[in-house]
C-alpha cells in the first residue's frame, strides 16, 4: 500500500504575499511496513524499461507484413509507404506498422483498465474502500504478483486498487499520444512503448480479477473449482431464459442475485457467452455457459433468449438488431456500448419492464447493476410466454428452398475469413442434402460476412444453424470454472521441476475463437500437452472451446485431467482479465520459489522468466487488440506467444534468428562470462500457419538456458518426439538445444549423437544465465 | 474471373502484383532467375477435388524447374517421399527470404525469386506484403487466387483453369 500525502491551505497571508484554497499533492510515500526494499523500478514510467526492451528487441527482430501499404491517419494523407518511401510526416513503414500495433495495444490495454476502473468503482461503492483483497486466504500471500512488481505496492484494500489504476491510465494516454503525428519515429522505440503497454494492460486485468475474487467471493485459487456446464444444448428452454454477453460481470451478477433474493432461482434460466460466462460462473456454479465468442449469432438466432443483457467487449455490434429479429428485449448496461438506446436508468424499473414487454422500446440503456436485476428478471418473465421462442431461422424446407436460389457467385466464400466452400455446400442442400452445411457450422467463427456479402441476402449462417440444429442440441459438456490465482504453495512445488525443466513446460491457452478450422484443435493441443505432463493453463474463450470436445469415453478435458497448477494438469483460470494469474504465476515462481526481489524489480524478475520458466503462451484464436495487448505483456516478460494463422494479420512478429549465433550469448552470473546457450526461447512472437506447425513449435519455445541436463533431456524427448511425429525426422536444428551429451534422451542417444556428428557439433557449458551485467556475482578470490 | 482479392476486403496499396495471363511468363522468369526457391504450404495435402492432387503437380514443378523446395507442416512429410525438400514455417521463410544475407534454403545464398503454393490466402498475403515492402525479390503466387502483394500472380481462376495453367507451367519449364 503507498499513500499520497496532501496538503492544504485555505488562506495564508505572508510577508511575500496572500494565498487562497492552495492545494498540493505530494507523490506517492511507499508503505514502510513492507520489509522488501523497493527495487530500482517502482512505477516505471514509459522509458524506465527501455533497455530491458532493446535486450529482448536485439535478439528478437520485428519482421513487418504491413496488412496496409499506406497511413491514412492525418490530412497530409494518404501516403504511400511502400518499401522505403517515406510519408508526409517522415515516417517509415516499419514506423507505421509499429505504431499501428501500439494504437492496438492502447485500445486493448484502455479496455481491461476502463473494465477494472469500472469494477472497482462499483464494488467500492457496494462494499467499501477498505474490502480486503483476498485471493486465496492463507494459500496465495502474493496477492498481486504484477501489482507488486511493476508498482512496487502490495494492494491491501479495494481502495489500494485506485492508485494503481491512476497510474496505469496516466501511463495509457502517454503512450497513446505517442502515435501522433510527429511524436514517436523510431519502430525499434515504438516496440519498446509496445511492451509498455502490454505490462500496463497485465496490471490492469490484475485490478479487475482481484477485486472481482475478493468482492464477489469467487473460487479463489481453488484447484478443485467446480464442473458447470457449457454449451449450446445445456441450456433449459422451458424456462423464460436471460443470456447475457460480454466481460464485465456486475449487471450478470445482480440477475442472479435476484433470482435469489425473490425466490425464483428455479423460474428464470440465465446463461452466457464471452467471459460474462465465465465470470458468472465463478459467482454461481449454477449459471450456464453457452460457449465462446462465435456462438452469438447461432446462439440468439435460435430465438432461446427472452432477454438479452450486454456489457461490454467483444460484443456484436448488431446486437440489438439480431435481438429485435427474435422480438427479445435488449438491455444495455454499459457506457462504453449504449447502441443508441435511450437512458432509463433513473427512470421507474416498472415503467421500463413495460415498455419492453410491450414492445414500446427495443431495448434500454440502464447504467445501474443494481436495476439491472430487477428489470432484466421481470421483464424475462413476462415476455417469454409472449414470445413462445420466436425464432429467427427458417425450417428445413425453408433451408431448402433458400438454397435454391443460390446463384454460386462466391460472394460469400470470398467474404469468409476461412474461405468456407458455402456454394458447394448450397448445392447439396439445394437438393435436400444438408449434412455439408452442418459440418461448416462447426468450422464458422460467427462473423456473419457471408449474409451481409450475398446479393441477394441469403441468410446463410442461419441456413448452418438449421442444418446443424441436431448437433447443436446435443451440445453438453462440462467445464471447470474459473479457479482465479495460483495457490503459493502450488508454486513452491512446481518452482524447481519448472526452472530446472523436469516438468517440460507451462503451456497457456488464451485468447478469443477465431479459428483457422474448428475450436476442436485447441482441445486436442492441450491434450497433446497434458498428457505429455506439461503444465496446461486455460482462459477466456480458449479454456470454453477445450470444454466442447469429447474423447472416446465421453468426457471433456476438465473431467479427464486434474485443475492442479502441476504437471499434467489442466486449469481455467477464468476470463480475460484472468491471464493476469498466468503471468502471475511465472512471477511468483520467480519471487517464491527463488525468492528473487519482487517490489519493483521488473528487469530482474524478466530476466529470470525470459532464461528459466518455460512457459508458452497460445493464442490459436486470437482476433483482438486486447488478445495484442495481453501477448505484449508477455514478450516484456519473457514469455513467448504463439498465435494461429489468423494472427498473421497483427502484421508483426518477432522472431529470433537460430543460425546467428551471435544472439544467442547470456553472460555467466556465476563469472561474468559470455555463454553461448542456443536459441532458446528461439521467437518471443510467433504465428503458426496449422495446428501441426504448433504442436512442434510448442515444446521448442519452452526450453530455456538454465534447464539442467535432465530436464533439457525431458525437454527433447518431446520436441524430438513430436517433431518425428508431424515431420517424420529429427528435428534438423537439434545440435542447436544439445549443451552436454547429458541432455540427449537415453532412449534416442545412438541415433542423436549420430546426427550431433554430422552436424560437427561441440559440447557448450551451462551457465547460471542473465542478459543483466548488473546481476553478475564477483569471482571468488 | 477478374484480377481482384480473392478475400474482397484485402486492399493492397499502390504498387500490386501484374497479372501471370500465360503461364509460359511465369516459366521465363523462372528460368532466368539466378536463384529461385519453391516455397509449399501446409494446404499441399488438401483435397483439391477427387482428381487432382496438389502435391503432384509441385513435385512436377519442382523437378521440371530444378528448384529447390522449402515445405511447412504436413506438406514436407508429404514431399519428402518424393523429392529433396526443407523443412521451414512460412513466416520463419518470409523473415529469412528478407535478409539478403541468408544462405538459402539449399546454404547456396539468398534467392531472387520465390514461388509460392499451398498457402492459405490471408497469410500468403501478408508474407508476400513482407516480401515486397523489404526486399527486392521477384515473387510469383501459382495458387488459386489472385495474390495483390506478389511480383506476379495468377488471376482468380476455377480448380480447372488452375490445373491447366499448372500444366502448361510445368511442359514450358520442361521444354526448356
Amino acid at each position: 500500500m503507498s499513500k499520497t500525502l496532501k496538503l492544504k491551505i485555505g488562506e495564508l497571508k505572508t510577508s511575500l504575499g496572500e494565498i487562497k484554497d492552495f492545494e498540493i499533492s505530494i507523490g506517492k510515500i511507499l508503505e514502510e511496513t513492507w520489509e522488501e526494499e523497493v527495487g530500482p523500478t517502482p512505477f516505471p514510467s514509459i522509458s524506465d524499461l527501455r533497455n530491458w526492451d532493446l535486450k529482448l528487441l536485439e535478439r528478437y527482430k520485428p519482421f513487418y507484413m504491413p496488412f496496409c501499404d499506406v497511413c491514412c491517419l492525418c490530412t497530409m494523407g494518404k501516403c504511400d509507404l511502400t518499401k522505403d518511401k517515406k510519408g508526409a510526416c517522415g515516417l517509415t513503414m516499419p514506423a507505421q506498422q509499429s505504431r499501428i500495433v501500439l494504437l492496438a495495444c492502447c485500445i486493448g490495454a484502455a479496455t481491461h483498465t476502463a473494465h477494472a476502473r469500472h469494477l472497482v468503482e462499483h464494488l467500492i461503492e457496494k462494499y467499501g474502500r477498505k474490502w480486503p483483497i483476498d485471493v486465496g486466504g492463507v494459500s496465495v500471500e502474493v496477492e498481486a504478483p504484477i501489482i507488486r512488481l511493476v508498482c512496487g505496492i502490495r494492494p491491501k484494500t479495494l481502495g489500494d486498487l485506485e492508485e494503481v489504476l491512476n497510474y496505469v491510465e496516466r501511463e495509457i494516454v502517454k503512450l497513446l499520444s505517442a502515435t501522433h503525428t510527429g511524436q514517436e519515429g523510431s519502430f525499434i522505440d515504438f516496440e519498446s512503448k509496445i511492451f509498455h503497454a502490454g505490462m500496463l494492460d497485465h496490471v490492469a486485468m490484475e485490478t479487475a480479477d482481484i477485486a472481482q475474487i475478493s468482492a464477489y467471493g469467487f473460487p479463489k485459487a481453488d484447484p478443485e473449482a467446480p464442473l458447470t456446464e457449457i454449451g449450446f444444448g445445456v441450456v433449459d428452454k422451458s424456462k423464460p431464459v436471460i443470456l447475457v454477453i460480454g466481460h464485465n460481470v456486475p449487471s450478470a451478477i445482480s440477475i442472479v442475485d435476484y433470482l435469489e433474493d425473490n425466490g425464483l432461482k428455479n423460474e428464470v434460466e440465465v446463461c452466457g457467452i464471452c467471459c460474462t460466462a465465465h465470470d458468472l460462473s465463478r459467482y454461481d456454479p449454477k449459471a450456464k455457459i453457452v460457449g465462446p465468442i462465435s456462438w452469438q449469432l447461432r446462439f440468439i438466432r435460435s430465438g432461446i433468449p427472452d432477454v438479452i443483457v450486454v456489457d461490454e467487449q467483444c460484443i456484436r455490434a448488431d446486437a440489438l438488431s439480431e435481438a429485435q429479429k427474435i422480438k427479445a428485449p435488449l438491455i444495455a448496461t454499459s457506457e462504453k456500448n449504449c447502441l443508441g438506446l435511450i437512458d432509463k436508468t433513473f427512470e421507474q424499473p416498472t415503467n421500463v419492464i413495460n415498455e419492453l414487454v410491450n414492445g414500446v422500446i427495443p431495448g434500454a440503456l440502464i447504467l445501474d447493476p443494481e436495476k439491472v436485476g430487477e428489470i432484466a428478471v421481470k421483464t424475462a418473465l413476462l415476455v417469454a410466454p409472449k414470445r413462445a421462442k420466436f425464432k429467427a431461422t427458417p425450417d428445413i424446407q425453408g433451408v431448402i428452398e433458400g438454397a435454391k436460389k443460390c446463384r454460386k457467385c462466391f460472394e460469400c466464400s470470398r467474404a469468409c475469413p476461412n474461405n468456407l466452400p458455402i456454394p458447394e455446400a448450397l448445392t447439396e442442400a439445394s437438393k435436400g442434402n444438408l449434412k455439408n452445411l452442418a459440418e461448416l457450422l462447426d468450422l464458422c467463427i460467427g462473423c456473419g460476412r457471408c449474409e451481409s456479402a450475398c446479393p441477394i441476402d441469403l441468410p446463410i449462417h442461419s441456413f448452418m444453424e438449421v442444418a446443424a440444429e441436431k448437433n447443436l442440441k446435443e451440445e453438453k459438456f462440462k467445464i471447470r470454472v474459473g479457479r482465479g490465482a495460483i495457490q503459493d504453495v502450488e508454486i513452491r512445488q512446481v518452482g524447481s521441476p519448472i526452472v530446472l525443466g523436469e516438468i517440460p513446460g507451462v503451456i497457456a491457452f488464451v485468447g478469443c475463437a477465431n479459428y483457422p478450422k474448428s475450436g476442436k484443435e485447441v482441445a486436442e493441443m492441450a491434450e497433446e500437452f497434458a498428457k505429455r505432463n506439461y503444465i496446461v493453463v486455460a482462459s477466456g474463450c480458449a479454456a470454453m472451446s477445450m470444454a466442447m470436445h469429447k474423447n472416446g469415453e465421453g468426457k471433456t478435458i476438465y473431467e479427464m485431467y486434474p485443475g492442479v497448477f502441476d504437471a499434467g494438469g489442466v486449469s481455467n483460470v477464468g476470463s480475460c482479465v484472468s491471464n493476469s494469474h498466468i503471468a502471475g504465476a511465472a512471477i511468483k515462481i520467480a519471487s517464491i520459489f527463488a525468492k528473487r526481489k519482487l517490489r519493483g524489480n521488473y528487469e530482474e524478475i524478466a530476466d529470470y522468466i525470459l532464461n528459466r520458466v518455460g512457459a508458452v503462451g497460445v493464442g490459436w484464436g486470437a482476433m483482438s487488440q486486447k488478445a495484442a495487448s495481453i501477448a505484449s505483456g508477455f514478450w516484456r516478460l519473457g514469455i513467448p506467444v504463439i498465435v494461429g494463422p489468423h494472427g498473421f494479420k497483427y502484421r508483426r512478429m518477432l522472431l529470433g534468428k537460430k543460425e546467428n549465433q551471435e544472439n544467442w550469448y547470456v553472460y555467466d552470473a556465476r563469472t561474468g562470462e559470455k555463454v553461448y546457450v542456443g536459441p532458446a526461447p528461439e521467437h518471443l512472437f510467433y504465428s503458426a500457419e496449422s495446428k501441426e506447425e504448433a504442436i512442434v513449435m510448442i515444446p521448442k519455445l519452452c526450453m530455456r538456458p538454465n534447464d539442467t541436463t535432465k530436464g533439457r533431456a525431458i525437454k527433447l524427448t518431446h520436441y524430438i518426439d513430436l517433431h518425428k511425429k508431424i515431420y517424420g525426422t529429427l528435428p534438423n536444428d537439434l545440435h542447436l538445444f544439445v549443451r552436454t551429451v547429458a541432455d540427449i534422451p537415453i532412449t534416442m542417444k545412438d541415433e542423436v549423437l549420430e546426427f550431433l556428428k554430422e552436424k560437427g557439433w561441440k559440447e557448450n557449458i551451462i551457465p547460471d544465465p542473465t542478459l543483466l551485467p548488473r546481476l553478475i556475482r564477483k569471482r571468488r578470490e | 474471373m477478374a484480377a481482384e482479392p480473392w478475400q474482397k476486403a484485402e486492399i493492397p496499396g499502390p504498387t500490386k502484383s501484374f497479372i501471370i495471363q500465360k503461364p509460359e511468363v511465369a516459366a521465363t522468369l523462372i528460368k532466368k532467375a539466378k536463384h529461385p526457391v519453391l516455397i509449399v504450404g501446409h494446404e499441399a495435402v488438401e483435397e483439391i477435388s477427387n482428381e487432382v492432387k496438389l502435391i503432384e503437380y509441385i513435385v512436377k514443378i519442382a523437378k521440371a524447374g530444378k528448384i529447390p523446395v522449402v515445405a511447412s507442416g504436413k506438406s514436407f512429410a508429404e514431399i519428402k517421399k518424393f523429392i529433396p525438400v526443407s523443412l521451414m514455417s512460412i513466416v520463419e521463410v518470409g523473415n529469412k527470404l528478407i535478409d539478403p544475407n541468408w544462405s538459402g534454403v539449399d546454404g547456396l545464398g539468398s534467392h531472387d525469386l520465390a514461388l509460392f503454393i499451398a498457402i492459405p490466402y490471408y497469410v500468403e498475403w501478408l508474407v508476400l506484403s513482407g516480401i515486397k515492402h523489404f526486399s527486392n525479390i521477384v515473387t510469383i503466387s501459382l495458387d488459386r487466387f489472385y495474390q495483390p502483394h506478389a511480383s506476379w500472380s495468377f488471376p482468380n481462376l476455377t480448380i480447372n483453369d488452375w490445373i491447366k495453367n499448372l500444366n502448361i507451367l510445368i511442359r514450358a519449364l520442361e521444354g526448356g
